[in-house]
């Protein structure tokens, strides 16, 4: 099983009592950003309904996701996660937008 | 010997004030949930440890926490507030029907007899309840299925139901107020509503004294006198004595009747503090005066309170659940500003001090009195 390193914002890592910038996720196959969240919450059942919609599971319109530099928020989340995410040599950024003053 | 604890919430976290009884010497803790918007927090009257917050944010949504020792740790409990069936629609600003949709937990009303319950109300308005110390929530749908809730429309702050009062002498006795809809209770635990806004009269709404519609900002009752309610309106001061059945204005000789707060002694059910707001397109004190005024009459007759507070260059406004009171016998009184400050008065409302200053821009104040 992959195990993924995750990139929260602070708020959330706060909420889940996450010590580490990042944290580590084994997540099953297939991988991808939808099974990455499914995962996450289990692990973390404060963070339901933080990133995606409790019902719908649409991203909360704040976040973003990044992969490899490249922003995925608006790609099916069931697209497959390339193997630098897989192997953990790039993390999965969830990135909280950077707005208002 | 008594003492007092203050919960604050504010733009940026929550705040927990303690003082012993003399309420002259203040120790803050936090912030709590740093970075989060709390908008609302209270405690147990039979577990005052047993504390909830609805802490809340533009990114990330709603959270709701629990303490079980009194704000010194926090716990999150269940965060999913789903509305019964398929919400249906109230009315958009312009008039067309728009979708009912959860966005945040406005105020949290413990039960008055089990730590365990609790209620909450939300936007777009809605009615949840507790009764596992928030494992889990439930509508009480009534409310929002009531035959007026597809005429709702939202404030200018959103369609939030604001306030809710637990009838401490009739269990089944449930009383909310929602902007801009009005005035609802219940008399089946929240089975059935109907709304009570006779005696409400609003300009410029399409029928100035529609059954709904009303944008009430909050009511208070002295838990001695449940069926005496105070209301401050948009505009307007109002009082029933008959658990909302009827409304009568008790504006009197208050030199601005607009504002967001009003509560009432915790002793004597006819004395009655409002913060008159220079208007509703204006949100700061008039003439840069902060003044609580005070009705010992019940309403009509009005005095200023000003000892202590500042007197020129005040421009924060008190947002409508950022009142207090306290239980000791000569009752004090505490409020919140969107400036950061928190007030206390120890006599009643005859003087006040600041217990600080800097605080992020505060949403609600709750007073507990602890033996």
């Amino acid at each position: 099983m992959p195990t993924l390193r995750i990139d929260l914002p602070v708020h959330l890592r706060r909420l889940a009592s996450i010590p580490t910038h990042e944290l580590s996720l084994d997540v099953p196959a297939p991988v991808t950003i939808a099974s990455t969240l499914d995962a996450l919450e289990l692990r973390y059942p404060m963070l339901r309904g933080t990133i995606r919609d409790h019902v719908t599971k649409q991203r909360r319109a704040f976040l973003r996701f990044f992969v490899c530099e490249e922003d995925w928020s608006h790609l099916p989340t069931n697209t497959p996660l390339p193997d630098a995410i897989l192997t953990g040599r790039e993390p999965l950024i969830i990135l909280g937008a950077i707005a208002g003053g | 010997m008594s003492s007092v604890r203050l919960l604050i919430g504010t733009r940026k976290g929550a705040f927990v004030l303690t003082s012993d009884g003399t309420r002259k010497s203040w120790k803050i803790d936090g912030p709590h949930f740093p970075g989060w918007e709390l908008y609302h927090l209270k405690g147990s009257p039979v577990d005052p440890n047993r504390l909830y917050a609805s802490q809340t944010s533009g990114w990330f949504g709603q959270q709701l926490q629990r303490s079980d020792d009194g704000g010194a740790t926090w716990s999150p409990v269940n965060n999913q507030f789903t509305y019964d069936g398929v919400p249906g629609t109230h009315q958009w600003y312009d008039g067309t029907p728009h979708p009912w949709e959860f966005k945040r937990v406005w105020h949290l009303e413990p039960s008055l007899t089990d730590p365990d319950t609790v209620y909450a109300g939300a936007e777009d308005a809605g009615l949840f309840k507790s009764t596992d110390g928030g494992n889990s929530w439930h509508e009480l749908s009534g409310l929002r299925l009531n035959e007026t809730g597809p005429h709702w429309q939202p404030g200018a702050g959103g369609l939030c139901l604001h306030t809710i009062l637990l009838d401490p002498t009739n269990p089944d006795r449930i009383v909310i107020a929602i902007s801009a809809a009005g005035a609802f209770r219940s008399d089946d635990a929240g089975k059935t509503w109907k709304p009570i806004n006779k005696g409400l009269h609003s300009k410029y709404i399409p029928d100035p004294n529609a059954e709904v519609g009303h944008c009430v900002h909050h009511i208070a009752m002295n838990p001695k006198t449940p069926k005496t309610l105070f209301m401050q309106k948009h505009w307007d001061v109002m009082r029933s004595d008959d658990a909302g059945d009827r409304w009568t204005k008790i504006s009197g000789n208050l030199p601005t009747d607009f504002g967001f707060v009003i509560d009432v002694h915790s002793h004597q059910p006819e004395t009655v503090y409002v913060v008159p707001i220079k208007s509703d397109s204006e949100h700061f004190p008039l003439d840069g005066k902060l003044q609580v005024f005070r009705s010992r009459t019940g309403g009509n007759e009005w005095e200023p309170l000003t000892k202590g507070l500042p007197q020129q260059d005040c421009y924060v406004n008190i947002l409508r659940d950022a009142m207090a009171v306290d239980q000791l016998d000569d009752c004090g009184i505490y409020f919140g500003t969107t400036g950061g400050q928190v007030y206390c008065s120890p006599d009643a409302g005859d003087s006040w001090q600041a217990i600080t200053h800097d605080l992020p821009a505060v949403l609600s104040v709750e007073a507990q009195t602890l033996a």
